[in-house]
């Protein structure tokens, strides 16, 4: 999973990102740092143009030990989806005189995105969408919690942030772990796959997904029938031949689920593995919020239009990101105003739908403000399938059997 | 015909029966044309038999479909090809294909038959093409990802729903402008105006409403209709296909995964009934004398035969693979 929201150089990438922002055909605001329209002025809607400025910090995830040629991650991955998103905004926005604008800021590995997210919001940027890790989107939440902005967070699954650390001037449109390992539960239970050997990378993210896989097998009634930590070293395609076969000799399993979010050895697996057994979870069948597979429900249409704009491929982070673009967009029809605290109405609104193209509408959750959205089950050349899976019903709505229910939540905003 | 008439017998009045006989000759020749998308086809129904009488093979991904006034040519927006192919619809035979803009998924015929209004799904327009002479008339640009396309009875306003900006646009056809924005909800899908144009009709597929729109009030919406069905979950309710009969009294919705075609009172704008149809119910299409209407069921590839009066789904068809819409001709 990780894998493909993997890194590159950074430097690289603030450059193309630059390139890539001032090649796109938007009206010349968007590429101004303009300080914001005094958002005060809002009294005929739809007469006066509302102008909705979005901004967006990524901090590049650190490199995996290496990258496959078919998995390197694009320059302008996840900043591409939120270009498509304003391209669409505006598209649409036109019709209403609603202008949309992206402002993006870059952050190195070992850099700090704080001070990026404050000159963003000092700015006038009054919607911000994050891909940072856990502990620096809480320091952001925070330092920005009396701001009028808010926080959409686009690339963190970390389970924390939508229990204890959970803020209520955060959004989640990124699936957290949870929803991604419930995801899989439910379909290897459907497919009666019940014994899982459940393999582990060796970084906290990995122990984290690991901890998830064990929830949902038991929330699902699965067994987990033998546990292995990898010990290969961060780079075994040499010896994987002969390796892999005897690090799974651990008896009888229905399926390999392997948790390594980095992408150090779960490509390696399968096919080497001592028995003839399949491979899910962050590689082989993974759970995944998109995939350049996906194409149903419209979806190829998005598909196509991402193609179009970008030469390439629609990947997670780029669908996370058009859809935090989305989300706003999509409200800010609704209320014809670019007001913060409208438009969070609107998203947390009990009526609120995210068309996402895949077959139901996305909303947010009230009790974490996580996005319920389905979750695809995909191998490198084909979506299997998407889950909640048909078996599994719910009072409200099915989205809510895959991760944090209202009665297993922990969050307290405030 | 005659299985037919056994059915209804129950329920139609004699004198119902005797108007029936009395067309019988013309009603014998009724085909039913549907596409199908996963197959590439187009099955011919015969409408007497209620069976498939002959399937064609068309370009690639076949999904809207329409018939010239006369009734003698069927249009069929063959999507992966870029291109409406035209066919005879006596000889089933390929008489010509049209331009239509890249990706064309739905069409609608101008009243008089000229020109096609063409949806262009992946490029944000809408693509009039002269159906003699293949000319380009207009490209009108709308919202992202058009859809729907409907036209006035009068031929006035062309109608087009774009899916994700979720709004019906209505184009004025003397100048190919957008004169109206009407924002409604999540996806909209279709757009149908009643026999009189006095009601403007528009499904919205994620949103799950029908939104009934007054085109002599400023384009003001009247209603949004919702559905309710005991034990199916609201996020399987997915109204698509609309279908108003000639003399306004009752509006057919197809509600996609909810396997249910909704029968809608015009004047109340409530919802009367429900039937259960095959799965993923799509498009809908009457017969020319308006006795009967077919639904399009995608994932059960077959089509459902719906008897008008008395609200009931009588029969069955297979077809080809994930049907998708559906049109009749005497």
């Amino acid at each position: 999973m990780k894998r493909m929201v993997g890194a590159a150089a950074a430097k690289a990438v603030l450059a193309v990102a630059i390139l890539a922002m001032a090649g796109m055909p938007l009206p010349a605001s968007a590429q101004q740092e303009t300080p914001a329209p005094a958002p005060t002025a809002p009294k005929p809607a739809a007469a006066a143009t509302q102008s909705f400025r979005i901004g967006l910090v990524r901090q590049m995830p650190e490199l995996p030990p290496w990258i496959a040629p078919l998995t390197a991650p694009p320059e302008n991955l996840g900043v591409a989806g939120a270009e498509l998103g304003i391209r669409d905004a505006l598209a649409s926005g036109r019709f209403l005189k609603l202008d949309y604008t992206l402002a993006t800021e870059i952050v190195p590995t070992d850099g700090d995105p704080l001070p990026a997210a404050q000159q963003l919001a000092d700015a006038g940027n009054g919607f911000i969408l994050l891909d940072v890790p856990a502990a620096q989107l809480i320091r952001i939440a925070d330092a920005l919690k009396d701001k009028d902005v808010l926080l959409i967070n686009v690339g963190a699954p970390d389970d924390s942030l939508r229990q204890q650390d959970c803020r209520a001037n955060v959004l989640h449109v990124a699936p957290n772990r949870a929803m991604l390992t419930d995801a899989l539960a439910q379909f290897l239970m459907t497919k009666r796959w019940r014994n899982w050997f459940l393999f582990t990378g060796r970084t906290e993210g990995d122990k984290l997904y690991a901890e998830s896989v064990r929830n949902s097998a038991k929330k699902f009634g699965a067994k987990i029938v033998a546990e292995k930590v990898w010990d290969y070293g961060p780079d075994a395609r040499a010896t994987a031949q002969s390796e892999v076969p005897r690090a799974t000799q651990v008896g009888e399993y229905d399926i390999l689920v392997v948790a390594d979010e980095q992408g150090e050895f779960g490509d390696i697996l399968p096919y080497n593995t001592w028995l003839a057994r399949p491979t899910a979870g962050t590689q082989g069948l993974m759970s995944l919020a998109w995939h350049p597979t996906m194409e149903n429900w419209g979806a190829s249409q998005l598909q196509n239009r991402f193609f179009k704009q970008h030469q390439r491929m629609m990947q997670p982070l780029d669908f996370q990101m058009w859809e935090g673009v989305f989300a706003v967009a999509s409200a800010g029809m609704k209320t014809r105003s670019s007001e913060v605290g409208k438009i969070r109405a609107q998203l947390l609104a009990p009526d609120y739908d995210l068309p996402v193209f895949k077959g139901v509408a996305a909303s947010f959750r009230p009790w974490d403000h996580q996005l319920r959205q389905p979750i695809l089950l995909t191998h490198a050349t084909n979506t299997v399938t998407l889950s909640p899976q048909q078996a599994y019903l719910h009072q409200r709505t099915p989205l809510d059997t895959l991760g944090f229910d209202q009665p297993e939540s922990r969050c307290k905003f405030n | 015909m005659t299985r037919r008439i056994l059915l209804s017998a129950g329920l139609a009045a004699t004198a119902g029966l005797m108007v029936m006989a009395e067309t019988l000759p013309a009603q014998a020749q009724v085909r039913a044309f549907v596409t199908n998308e996963r197959d590439h086809t187009m099955s011919v129904v015969d409408l007497d038999s209620l069976k498939v009488i002959e399937t064609v093979k068309t370009g690639r991904r076949p999904r809207g479909i329409t018939a010239s006034p006369d009734g003698k040519l069927i249009y069929v927006a063959a999507s992966d090809d870029n291109r409406v192919e035209v066919y005879d619809s006596k000889t089933f035979k390929l008489v010509k294909t049209l331009r239509s803009g890249p990706d064309p998924e739905l069409f609608v015929l101008a009243p008089s038959g000229n020109p096609l209004y063409i949806a262009n799904e992946d490029d944000n327009m809408v693509t009039a093409v002269n159906v003699e002479n293949n000319e380009l008339v207009a490209e009108i640009p709308v919202g992202v990802e058009p859809e729907g396309m409907g036209v006035s009875p009068d031929g006035k306003y062309l109608v087009n729903t774009s899916e994700t900006t979720n709004m019906a646009h209505v184009i004025d056809t003397a100048t190919n402008e957008v004169i109206e924005n009407i924002l409604v909800d999540s996806r909209p899908r279709v757009a149908q105006f009643n026999h009189d144009g006095t009601q403007l009709w528009v499904s919205a597929e994620v949103g799950g409403t029908v939104a009934v729109i007054d085109p002599k009030d400023k384009w003001k919406i009247i209603k949004k209709i919702g559905f309710e069905i005991p034990g199916v979950n609201k996020d399987a309710i997915q109204p698509v296909g609309i279908r108003i009969t000639k003399d306004g009294s009752k509006a057919f919705v197809a509600l996609g995964p909810a396997n249910r075609v909704a029968i809608v009172d015009t004047k109340t704008l409530e919802v009367e009934k429900y039937l259960l149809v095959g799965q993923r119910v799509w498009q809908l299409g009457f017969t020319p004398d308006e006795k009967l209407i077919l639904s399009t069921n995608g994932n059960s590839n077959d089509v459902s035969i719906i008897d008008v009066g008395a609200e009931k789904v009588t029969k069955s068809v297979a077809v080809g693979r994930s049907p998708w819409g559906v049109v009749m001709v005497p």
